[in-house]
């Protein structure tokens, strides 16, 4: 049974309703014109992708910049300005700047890893028997989660483990060593892991961006006497150079900020800190926030004259 | 063109090609075989054999149950699947009606906002986490599943690119006929774009989806507490506890790779044409 104020509470509810769907007509969206609607749309639709950006990439970035110059632990209440100090400790003490030198191994192994790309993406491109397999199998550690890809390769690179028991078989046994602890292996065992992983990438975008290219071109290069190494620096090249420059500078970048890998494998020790190992452990781990963010701001920069230069090669050739 | 006789350096040439091929096969697929095989040995096992050698029997699953029982898999797996759901929710939502104001209505406002959204690619996101970690702490989300998933959320250009891709081959004239029927914009996103806009939600959840699941450093910032970790935190912690027992980690590195194979087998070329259309924005 209903009882009496129930029931004016369903009326009231109603006709609240029916009262607001009136509203909706006079004052609704559809009875707006298409210019306002457009406004609204472009403000309703904008909303959240902006607040998210702003909140999460553009306020800390600005924030980043403005504790590089204090003093601040990332605890305390307070921080103390104290102006470009962070910068001179960074730059007056060669300690902060080794990491950048553990960047170069990334680097070489980046020009390596797009210079192998070209020429296996051209090898499975044309009139390749499998070549299904072989991206395939090329480019599924590009899927694979991190933690598994850095787990797979200390495994690998143990004492007696895959890569000493690979040397053995071939007669090579000499040659093992201790390869992630050794400072002169460590590095090129890890940039190793990262062109393993990331190479099957490039190769995929350069095969899709070789299947524009008609075999019959080649053919008839071929009949006119250009060998493989002529076609693929006359034809191939030239037509893969948009994304041959967008997967370069991307590498780039990638190389400068190498991080995940070297982190679960090594944590950056014996030498193989990357900046931005050395970066995260000064903001969480020394609590230093201010000098951290002095480095991430360095590191930004460095990435800005990346895509800079990018832009102006790519502008140039049009 | 197949069937023309190969000449016999043409022949040489195709020897080496192959054989190269074949060869880098075996450098992507040794390591990840020898991980198979330690996944099915018995610790004793591991420990007297070689790692190249089979295991004694592939039905050995003793250290799969020590992953999922000891190694709190399972915990990682259910915050994994939370943490996909709520953010390719988000990120199919925030990146579709962004790139549908950025496809439809080329305002300077909308204009702005797109620069914006691709000024912020130059901004490396490991590094700005130092200032990041401040307001998602300040936000009170520090060790909640909400801190990942909204860092997730926010829209990044390639998931806008796929969707602008597509957009660009709706035709703007069934835009237009729906606007003569009377439809208002809204209606026109929900009835019209957005249904059709399916193949490219497909591939923004492989594409993003995969990057979630593989993503290991916003979890291990943000969400450090045992009950909410991830399946890679719960397999960085392996690290400890299973400290040489080689084979337990095996198992666990399998376990989070599963997925990932049956994704890329039963979805291999939508993936390939995913990742081109994320990347190459004419």
């Amino acid at each position: 049974m209903r009882t009496n104020a129930e029931k004016v509470a369903t009326n009231n509810t109603t006709q609240i309703a029916t009262s607001t769907q009136n509203i909706k007509k006079k004052f609704g969206f559809s009875s707006l014109p298409y210019k306002k609607q457009k406004i609204v749309i472009s403000i309703v639709f904008l909303f959240i992708p902006v607040l998210l950006l702003t909140v999460l990439t553009y306020i800390p970035a600005i924030s980043m910049f403005g504790y590089s110059f204090t003093d601040w632990d990332g605890i305390s209440k307070t921080k103390n300005f104290i102006g470009l100090k962070n910068y001179q400790t960074m730059f007056s003490d060669i300690k902060y700047f080794q990491p950048l030198f553990v960047s170069i191994y990334y680097l070489i192994a980046t020009f390596i890893q797009i210079g192998l790309a070209i020429i296996i993406a051209y090898l499975v491109s044309f009139g390749c028997k499998a070549s299904g397999i072989f991206k395939g199998v090329y480019f599924f550690p590009s899927l694979v989660n991190s933690v598994a890809i850095g787990f797979v390769f200390l495994l690998f690179f143990q004492p007696g483990s895959t890569l000493d028991a690979v040397l053995n078989m071939l007669g090579l046994g000499g040659f093992t060593k201790l390869w992630l602890q050794d400072t002169s292996t460590n590095n090129i065992s890890l940039a190793f892991v990262s062109v393993w992983r990331y190479i099957g990438y490039n190769i995929v975008m350069f095969a899709a961006a070789m299947a524009s290219i008609s075999s019959d071109v080649l053919e008839a290069a071929r009949v006119d006497g250009a060998n493989k190494f002529q076609q693929l620096r006359h034809i191939i090249l030239p037509g893969i150079s948009t994304i041959l420059g967008l997967q370069l500078f991307l590498s780039l970048t990638g190389a400068l900020s190498a991080f995940e890998v070297p982190y679960i494998m090594t944590q950056g020790s014996n030498g193989s800190m990357t900046f931005l190992i050395q970066t995260v452990n000064y903001a969480f781990v020394n609590h230093r926030v201010g000098l951290a963010s002095a480095m991430g701001i360095v590191l930004l920069l460095l990435c800005i004259i990346i895509t800079s230069a990018q832009k102006l090669v790519m502008n140039k050739k049009g | 063109m197949n069937k023309r006789k190969l000449s016999g350096k043409e022949i040489f040439f195709e020897t080496i090609k192959y054989a190269f091929l074949i060869f880098l096969l075996l450098i992507f697929i040794i390591p990840l075989l020898t991980v198979l095989f330690a996944a099915f040995k018995t610790g004793n096992e591991y420990a007297t054999t070689s790692v190249l050698q089979l295991p004694n029997s592939f039905l050995n699953f003793e250290n799969f149950k020590e992953v999922m029982l000891k190694g709190n898999m399972i915990n990682g797996f259910k915050n994994t699947v939370i943490i996909l759901v709520f953010s390719l929710l988000g990120a199919v939502f925030t990146g579709s009606m962004a790139a549908y104001i950025f496809s439809r209505f080329k305002s300077k406002f909308s204009k702005f906002v797109n620069g914006m959204f691709l000024v912020a690619v130059m901004i490396p996101s490991i590094a700005s986490q130092v200032a990041t970690f401040q307001i998602i702490s300040g936000l009170g989300l520090f060790n909640t599943r909400l801190a990942p998933i909204l860092i997730y959320c926010g829209t990044d250009i390639m998931t806008i690119y796929i969707f602008l891709q597509f957009l660009e081959n709706i035709s703007v004239s069934l835009d237009e006929s729906a606007i003569i029927d009377g439809a208002n914009y809204f209606q026109i996103f929900y009835k019209i774009i957005l249904p059709l806009l399916s193949p490219a939600i497909v591939t923004v959840v492989i594409t993003k989806g995969v990057g979630i699941y593989n993503d290991f450093y916003t979890p291990f910032l943000y969400t450090p507490n045992s009950d909410l970790l991830t399946l890679s935190t719960t397999l960085f912690k392996f690290k400890g506890p299973f400290g040489a027992h080689w084979e337990i980690i095996s198992a666990g590195i399998i376990v989070i790779m599963i997925p990932t194979l049956i994704i890329f087998l039963s979805l291999q070329k939508r993936i390939y044409s995913g990742l081109v259309s994320g990347s190459v924005k004419e």
